[in-house]
């Protein structure tokens, strides 16, 4: 039962991870750059809601509703202001920028909301009890798992049937020629933009709900971490994300249950070396041999 | 005088304008006036003047290196040209990018193949129709009928497109996973999709066996004749060249050294010297 109990808080983990690991995948997917600046905008969608919560008194769906739309927008600003100018500059540039502007968030933040930690309530409380009471989970565990199927889900039918998906998919293939085939480039990264920010907002309440703490460096590891589940599962593929974040959550929580607490993230890094020694493009990545 | 003022005149005295007699009683539907660019202190083309008609097949013809890939890039805007004017269908697209060219009409294929390799065969040819269809966000997520009208239309214009190669069996299949041959013919198809009125071929021949670049020749007439669009095609097989182009310009060092027809070409003595090297004196 105890094992029960620490799979289940590993795959409600691992489904926040995975949501945001979508985030960095689809960027990279698309505008091939790696946007460090995801997990801080995770840490801006707990201090809106948190806001909204708080001081404006709204009820918590509309604090989530409108945490989700100011990280939209964020990272479509993010997106023209810092990223686009560099479109075909090196890709080291554009790396250096996500960093810069991954410290600009956190500072900005630190200005805004000080450094002290909040306590940061679940959007849902109260758990149910399972098996005569041997088995607690927390309603909280329930919506994230729940949220991480419906965005998957919602996400892959996304990309498959829809116009944008279908020129994101061309975009991410051959920039290119799919200009070429007529498809406005910018505005489809933007809405890719657009997308992750949307999903790291969502991340980032049910992140906090979990942590039930919030401060500026909240989003840091938790983006590293969601960020190695996006290479774990193959960056650039979306059931990579998916299947990337739900297995580091789980190890996360059997390495925490099992071995020791303060090791935990050692053990979740050494997996993810191992399987890169094994398979260097990520469990379902596509390794690209170059013909010679 | 500033270059860009330079860019914006037309010339008064245009050389012969087509390049052959086919669509004399129409507007072209290109016109090149000195369009060039420069890299550096390169002249990679310069003062490129063709027109092409409404319905013509033309080649751009010339050795290595002699700036016929770039000429595309320059008419589909990959590169930005330093001077000179690009009409289509006699609008300047001097401000437009390189996906409002293509809405504007004009279509291209690749010396090497681009794909999208991960995408079914059907997929690369109705994501070039997307730009023309116009269903919105909300009819797409509930499936309303404008919908599925226009995922409809897509889906029998893509059948269309693939019967002209006999590919339907293949609309599912993922396109790498195709043979060489049929991939060059997907290029071709993809591009009409976005339904062009200038098709931009670059080497549609290469590494094809002489079989091949025979049912290539008909095919690339009949897209003509059922389109009713004009072809300007770079291709080094010169007998594919000379029997299926109405007009022929040949470019060598960036410059057009020669236009006309094919028979004016051959005799050319310049076309031959780019060619073969220049004759000794007996």
């Amino acid at each position: 039962m105890e094992f029960l109990s620490y799979l289940i808080s590993g795959i409600s983990l691992g489904s926040v991870y995975a949501i945001i690991a979508l985030g960095y995948t689809m960027v990279y997917g698309i505008a091939k750059m790696l946007n460090f600046a995801h997990g801080d905008i995770i840490m801006i969608g707990g201090y809106v809601s948190f806001c909204a919560m708080f001081y404006l008194g709204l009820p918590n769906i509309v604090a989530v509703l409108l945490a989700v739309i100011v990280c939209t927008v964020l990272g479509v600003v993010i997106e023209r202001l810092a990223y686009k100018p560099l479109r075909s500059a090196p890709s080291l540039a554009v790396l250096i920028t996500a960093i810069g502007v991954s410290y600009f968030l956190q500072n900005s933040a630190l200005l805004i909301w000080k450094a002290a930690a909040r306590v940061y309530p679940p959007v849902v409380e109260g758990s149910m009890q399972l098996f005569g009471g041997k088995l607690t989970v927390s309603y909280v565990s329930l919506l994230t798992i729940a949220a991480c199927v419906v965005i998957m889900i919602g996400l892959t039918t996304f990309v498959n049937k829809s116009k944008m998906g279908k020129a994101m998919r061309a975009c991410s293939e051959d920039k290119a020629a799919a200009q070429l085939m007529g498809i406005n480039v910018n505005a489809t990264i933007s809405a890719t933009f657009a997308i992750g920010s949307a999903l790291a907002a969502i991340a980032g309440v049910l992140l906090c709900s979990f942590n039930t703490s919030l401060m500026p460096t909240t989003g840091s590891m938790p983006g590293i971490k969601a960020f190695t589940a996006a290479v774990f599962g193959g960056i650039g593929s979306i059931p990579g994300a998916f299947l990337g974040g739900l297995l580091l959550g789980i190890i996360e929580a059997m390495a925490k249950a099992y071995i020791s607490t303060n090791l935990a993230n050692s053990i979740v890094f050494a997996v993810l070396i191992v399987v890169l020694l094994v398979k260097p493009a990520g469990l379902l990545g596509k390794s690209v041999t170059e013909k010679v | 005088m500033t270059q860009k003022e330079k860019a914006k005149l037309v010339p008064v005295s245009r050389e012969p304008a087509l390049l052959t007699e086919r669509d004399a009683d129409k507007s072209p539907v290109l016109e090149c006036i000195d369009l060039g660019i420069t890299f550096g202190g390169l002249k990679a083309v310069d003062n490129f003047n063709v027109t092409i008609g409404r319905t013509e097949i033309t080649g751009l013809i010339g050795p290595n290196g002699a700036g016929k890939t770039t000429v595309f890039n320059l008419l589909t805007k990959v590169y930005q040209p330093t001077h000179g004017t690009i009409l289509l269908n006699g609008k300047d697209i001097h401000d437009l990018n390189t996906a409002q060219v293509n809405r504007a009409g004009i279509a291209r294929t690749f010396q090497n193949i681009r794909l999208f390799g991960d995408m079914t065969v059907e997929q690369n040819i109705t994501v070039a129709m997307d730009t023309q269809m116009h269903y919105t966000m909300p009819e797409g997520i509930l499936r309303l009928p404008r919908f599925w009208k226009e995922e409809h239309v897509m889906h029998e214009r893509a059948m269309e497109l693939l019967s002209i190669f006999h590919m339907e069996d293949l609309a599912n299949a993922k396109a790498n996973s195709l043979p060489y041959g049929a991939q060059r013919r997907l290029e071709i198809l993809r591009a009409l999709a976005t339904n062009p009125s200038l098709l931009l071929l670059d080497e549609p021949a290469a590494g094809m066996n002489p079989s091949e670049t025979a049912e290539l020749m008909e095919n690339i007439r009949s897209i003509r004749d059922t389109f009713k669009i004009a072809v300007l095609l770079i291709e080094h097989d010169m007998n594919l060249v000379m029997n299926i182009c109405e007009g022929i310009a040949v470019l060598n060092f960036g410059h057009v050294i020669a236009k006309g027809t094919p028979e004016d070409i051959q005799n050319n003595p310049e076309v031959i010297e780019a060619y073969l090297g220049k004759q000794k004196e007996a």
